[in-house]
């Protein structure tokens, strides 16, 4: 052996990381230097721009995105809570073989059955009708910005139920039987047992989440085709139909700092956690 | 009195649990009645005239159905082949070599995955246009490259930690040379994690939308872009007929990915 360990691990691993900083690191750096300069000095005109033309869109995405990772959160935390405490087998039983359907489904599937499920004459809709829930006039579309929650909630949810039933299924039972002998409910066992002892779990699922659903442009561009639209589209516009890169890179660099937003908040809840110990 | 209200409770769990099911599969069942309905419009609440006449445009052997379903495949399979050429060597290094900055090089696969990937795409296009690539089959493998290599590297590097590092010993003490000890002991112990991490890699392929959005295009229809284009051109059925063929793989992945990826594997994931 004349080659060391250190230098044989670096020389397996590199092309691995060339292909990362040629086509992630490299065109980062790109779009960054594009969003800054004009003519090979720095200004800051794009962001202007950008907050002249979108910045309803801006406050839409926001908005959209943590309304959709809310509604995940509790959606799986009431799926998982139901696997982890749930008393009727059956009903468990049920549960678990029907809430992963979606962990798998591509944006774009999930999407496209949408449009056809929320549509004004959707089968929800038509359900509804049949049941007597609603009268037919009453009857309306949900391929707007609801429509675009509905899709992430219901194409997020199985991801994040998975890793926290997995995490909640690793605690220690004990406790949450003692919680229960002791007369708690299983709400409050599950709020206020179980929950805290998963939190960095659910955390590091939603953070995954957030950063997907800003990352997702088949779905607005589907669901909803009208504005407000979400910064993705916004991006896929101006080049399409401008060849504008700057602007779009200023948009894209305000989506890296919302992505940033929500993982500085992770982060930082990580830390007083840590000096709270 | 407990009776009526534990009965009163099983009857409201029962219900919430049929709502939710409506929910996760209603969606679902709307794709597969517009696939199969040839005429279906207001106020009529089921399609007026089922049938298979898209089924039989979409799988016509000349349809473009046909056409982007094998350039899908095609694009899948070589992304496989890259990223796991890639990342058996990477995953062995990670798991069982001697790395300086081995947490900032794990990250690094991680990174792709963990932006925002238009603002990314955008650019990588405009470098490929530079480099007159984009629109052909290679710049979309190697963009889905990229994007899967987080999946099979970080499964790769677990697969092989969780190989017993006793056994290379006694292959390399009965004097086996080290890539041999590696080719007849380590990989083919491995090879379960590592064939996971490549199903992986092909599926999220096979549904990647935003990369081969801006790289592949006009020349390189994937399914996802022909389901797209048939969407936003208002052909319901057969937007429908194309999501369930990408519907399959991911629902059987879904079934069966416990089978593939053994706990101990798992477990080790990222670690």
């Amino acid at each position: 052996m004349n080659l060391s360990q250190r230098h044989l691990g670096l020389i397996l691993i590199a092309p691995g990381l060339m292909l990362v900083a040629a086509l992630f690191l490299y065109p980062l750096g790109f779009s960054l230097v594009s969003a800054f300069s004009k003519d090979g000095s720095f200004t800051l005109e794009w962001f202007s721009k950008a907050f002249e033309l979108y910045s309803t869109d801006i406050v839409f995405t926001v908005v959209i995105v943590v309304a959709s990772c809310a509604l995940t959160a509790l959606a799986a935390i009431i799926i998982a809570g139901t696997l982890t405490l749930g008393e009727n087998r059956y009903i468990v039983g049920t549960l678990r073989a029907l809430y992963r359907w979606p962990l798998f489904i591509p944006f774009i599937v999930a999407a496209q059955c949408m449009r056809t499920f929320l549509a004004k004459n959707g089968l929800m809709n038509n359900t509804f009708v049949s049941m007597g829930l609603i009268e037919p006039l009453q009857a309306v579309s949900f391929l707007d910005w609801r429509g675009i929650i509905a899709t992430f909630v219901w194409k997020q949810t199985p991801f994040v139920a998975l890793l926290l039933a997995g995490a909640l299924a690793s605690i220690d039972r004990a406790t949450l039987e003692a919680g229960r002998n002791l007369g708690a409910s299983r709400v409050r066992v599950l709020f206020e047992l179980a929950l805290p002892q998963v939190m960095p779990t659910l955390m590091v699922a939603l953070v995954l989440s957030f950063v997907t659903m800003l990352s997702v442009l088949s779905v607005p561009m589907m669901v909803s085709g009208s504005q407000p639209t979400m910064l993705t589209v916004d991006m896929a516009f101006r080049i399409n139909a401008y060849g504008d890169y700057a602007t779009a890179n200023a948009l894209g660099v305000i989506t890296y700092l919302i992505s940033a937003g929500a993982a500085i908040l992770y982060l930082k809840r990580g830390l007083s956690e840590g000096a709270a110990r | 009195m407990t009776r009526i209200a534990s009965s009163a409770r099983l009857v409201l769990a029962v219900s919430l649990l049929a709502a939710f099911a409506f929910v996760l599969l209603g969606p679902i069942l709307n794709l597969a009645l517009w696939s199969v309905a040839e005429r279906w419009y207001t106020p009529h609440k089921l399609p007026v005239t089922y049938g298979t006449r898209y089924w039989e445009q979409v799988f016509r052997p000349t349809g473009d159905a046909m056409a982007s379903l094998g350039t899908s495949v095609w694009i899948a399979v070589l992304t496989v082949v890259f990223a796991l050429a890639l990342s058996i060597p990477a995953g062995y290094a990670l798991a069982r070599l001697k790395l300086p900055m081995r947490a900032l090089f794990m990250l690094m696969f991680l990174l792709p995955q963990a932006f925002p990937s238009v603002a990314i795409y955008i650019n990588v296009a405009r470098i490929f246009y530079q480099l007159g690539i984009n629109g052909t089959v290679f710049a979309v493998v190697l963009v889905h490259t990229t994007h899967g290599l987080v999946f099979s590297v970080w499964i790769a590097a677990a697969a092989f930690a969780a190989v017993d590092k006793d056994l290379e010993l006694a292959a390399r003490n009965m004097g086996a040379s080290p890539m041999r000890a590696f080719l007849t002991v380590t990989l083919p112990l491995a090879a379960p994690g590592i064939l996971a991490s490549g199903i992986f890699v092909f599926l999220e392929s096979l549904d990647e939308f935003t990369g081969t959005f801006f790289v592949g295009v006009p020349q390189v229809t994937t399914l996802p872009l022909l389901l797209y284009n048939a969407a936003m051109g208002g052909n319901y059925q057969v937007a429908s007929i194309t999501a369930l063929i990408l519907l399959v793989p991911s629902v059987l992945f879904m079934l069966f990915i416990e089978r593939f990826l053994r706990a101990d594997v798992l477990a080790k994931v990222g670690a």
